[in-house]
């Protein structure tokens, strides 16, 4: 019956031990300032030691809108999908979501730094000696016009169902762009989306699995999923519009066109709703206006809102140090 | 029959005598070992309390998860609040080895039958609250915690080893935002010290009520399921606290506050326990707030907890009938694992 805690030996990043006793004193090491502290303990720049240097053949500035528009659909899909925090189902499903919600953020982290290295010019002005790193000033000093995701990113959640639906669609569709994005050249781009395409399978697999236990779950489960896939559909033609900045850095070998990957998603969105034994939507696609969309910055009301809540401390201290 | 009453009775006294003898030498009571029955309901109480603790702290931090000032706090953030139900996770997990169920706890939780740590009906005003919590209020946690890792209940003991290395690094890195702050701007550095004047007094009541107002403390170290009192844990957390205070650059709101060099510890004014009452009773800032919230989640997933239901047992008649059942338990297993906040941040 004899079970006293043991000594956990952990190690710091020179590979030191770190002994942890039993935590008798809370307070001990609170004041070193080693490697082991959550992020390091200052900001680093996510792209540290990474060659940024823009390939050739490409438009330095068409880089980084592309880098900014796959950026903000992460981001603005991570916030949605934290607001779940503490109100999912189950823990189970808290600490999922918070998982997929983590994943999204530090997708989008990389690609703002990304689009930022590209083209200084994106970035907002804050006063002089502000210590406001890039990522943070595109993150909280944009404009919702100036945000280039697209509208499925950023519509208010639903029910549980919505939420499944939602990252069903969305990393079906940004996992066959990554899957490509893999070999571009730009070995940046090319290492995130080698990342991401870890991530993103098991996004997939997550919803997939929900999406298939509430179509099969009870009558009230299956009515709220086809609700959800309802509402959400007309937001997935715009997922395989091609702009023309994408339409430029695919010529590149750079990014990926969409419209390429339609079939491909939508053969594999298929394969799940007849596995579930549901019929896809028929519903046409969101106008835009004026034919502008959220890659042209034209969003529906909710970004705006959202943006004012997400943005709202970081305007406050615009020399903060955070 | 008389052979057999007396047997029994033989056998209850030889089990009690095992019980107290593991308790003496501090060897750990494992599930399957007998123990009292008012050991069993005590454990169960503390341990729900402690869960529940987890699950409605991730409200106060939550609220700031969407404002985060930056994408790397707010990274560092939703991972702390996922640590959290974790956390609630485990201990739950510890509760159903003495026959509770998630479920029954939860629904006491929301029918306001069992309690969770007060602290916690305190409003978070500032996105600067999350590094108070995390340097005052998980600082006082811990306090709380580390002796339960020795506890005499053998689960909950172990829950308590990793929740603890958690909290501890929780714990630093909310005392690093702080840090951080107060080499930033003069509204940071004030914002700081409004934060830490709020949450001082609540963490200081974290300890509990003075022992000679803690009706259950005796017997709870009797049974080694508390190892320390409230005032000798209290005091420990402020002879820790105040030069942390000083290393960061804030004060603490009382006067009363200094060394006493023939006690080798900080004396400290008496905090309010009227407040204290009211809170516990019900009447804090945000009591109902936290649990309409807590029940509110539990009742808008009740469909999708019956939908996984369902799906198990419809999956499983179907197995039944084609007798392939291989692919059809893991159909609807939500992913639970668990990245750290310590592992998100490698």
């Amino acid at each position: 019956m004899t079970n006293e805690p043991s000594i956990h030996v952990d190690h710091d990043e020179a590979g030191a031990n770190i002994e942890h006793g039993d935590h008798e004193n809370a307070y001990s090491g609170l004041l070193v300032n080693d490697a082991h502290w959550a992020f390091g303990t200052d900001f680093e720049d996510p792209l540290a030691g990474v060659d940024t240097t823009v390939p050739s053949g490409v438009d330095p500035k068409d880089l980084a809108a592309y880098c900014l528009m796959l950026g903000d659909d992460a981001l603005v899909f991570s916030q949605r999908i934290s607001e779940w925090c503490s109100s999912a189902p189950d823990l189970e499903e808290d600490i999922a979501l918070a998982n997929i919600a983590l994943d999204l953020l530090g997708q989008s982290r990389l690609l703002l730094a990304r689009s930022a290295a590209a083209d200084p010019s994106l970035v907002p002005q804050l006063p002089e000696g502000s210590p406001v790193p890039d990522e943070d000033r595109l993150a909280f000093f944009r404009e919702d016009l100036a945000f280039r995701n697209v509208r499925l990113a950023e519509v208010p959640n639903g029910d549980f169902a919505e939420a499944v639906a939602k990252i069903l669609i969305y990393s079906t569709w940004r996992l066959a762009i990554f899957e490509r994005l893999q070999s571009s050249r730009d070995s940046v781009l090319s290492a995130i989306a080698v990342k991401g395409v870890k991530e993103m399978s098991y996004h997939r697999d997550f919803a997939g699995r929900w999406v298939l236990t509430l179509a099969r779950g009870t009558e009230e489960s299956k009515t709220r999923l086809l609700t959800a896939l309802e509402g959400l559909w007309p937001l997935w033609g715009e997922l395989f519009e091609t702009h023309p900045v994408e339409a430029s850095v695919a010529a590149a070998g750079i990014g990926v066109d969409p419209a390429e990957v339609a079939d491909e998603a939508g053969v594999i969105l298929d394969q799940v709703f007849a596995a579930a034994g549901i019929e896809r939507p028929e519903r046409g696609a969101l106008a835009g206006v004026r034919g502008e969309r959220g890659r042209d910055g034209l969003h529906t009301e909710a970004l705006s809102k959202m943006l004012a809540d997400m943005q709202v401390v970081a305007r406050q201290y615009p020399e903060g140090q955070w | 029959m008389t052979t057999q009453i007396n047997e029994n009775q033989f056998d209850a006294t030889e089990l009690e005598a095992q019980f107290a003898a593991t308790i003496k030498a501090k060897d750990r009571i494992e599930p399957r070992d007998w123990m009292p029955e008012k050991y069993r309901k005590t454990l169960v109480r503390q341990v729900a309390q402690h869960a529940h603790s987890e699950i409605i702290g991730m409200q106060p931090e939550g609220n700031w998860i969407s404002r985060a000032p930056s994408l790397r706090r707010k990274a560092i953030l939703l991972a702390k609040v996922q640590d959290e139900a974790g956390h609630g996770l485990y201990l739950y997990s510890a509760a159903e080895t003495l026959g509770a169920t998630r479920n029954e706890l939860t629904e006491k939780l929301i029918a306001g039958k069992q309690k969770y740590s007060s602290i916690f009906n305190y409003p978070t005003l500032a996105y600067t609250d999350v590094g108070t919590i995390g340097w005052l209020v998980d600082g006082a946690a811990i306090c709380n915690q580390v002796p339960l890792c020795r506890t005499s209940f053998g689960p909950y003991g172990r829950a308590m080893i990793r929740v603890c290395k958690e909290e501890s690094f929780h714990q630093r890195q909310g005392y690093e935002l702080l840090m951080t702050m107060m080499r930033g701007t003069e509204e940071q550095r004030a914002s700081v010290q409004e934060s830490v004047n709020r949450f001082w007094w609540p963490s200081l009541m974290m300890f509990g009520p003075p022992d000679d107002d803690s009706p259950n403390t005796e017997q709870s170290m009797e049974w080694g399921i508390k190892t320390h009192t409230n005032d000798e844990l209290r005091q420990k957390f402020v002879d820790m606290s105040v030069p942390q205070a000083e290393a960061l650059g804030v004060t603490f709101p009382d006067d009363g506050l200094k060394w006493n060099e023939e006690r080798g510890h900080y004396d400290f004014s008496t905090p309010d326990w009227d407040e204290f009452w009211a809170v516990v009773k019900g009447n804090g800032p945000c009591n109902e707030q936290r649990v309409a919230h807590r029940k509110r989640a539990w009742d808008e997933g009740a469909w999708v907890r019956e939908a996984a239901l369902a799906f198990a047992e419809n999956t499983a008649a179907d197995a039944a009938d084609t007798d392939t059942a291989a692919d059809t338990d893991t159909a609807n297993t939500a992913d639970t694992t668990n990245t750290t906040a310590e592992e998100t941040a490698k």
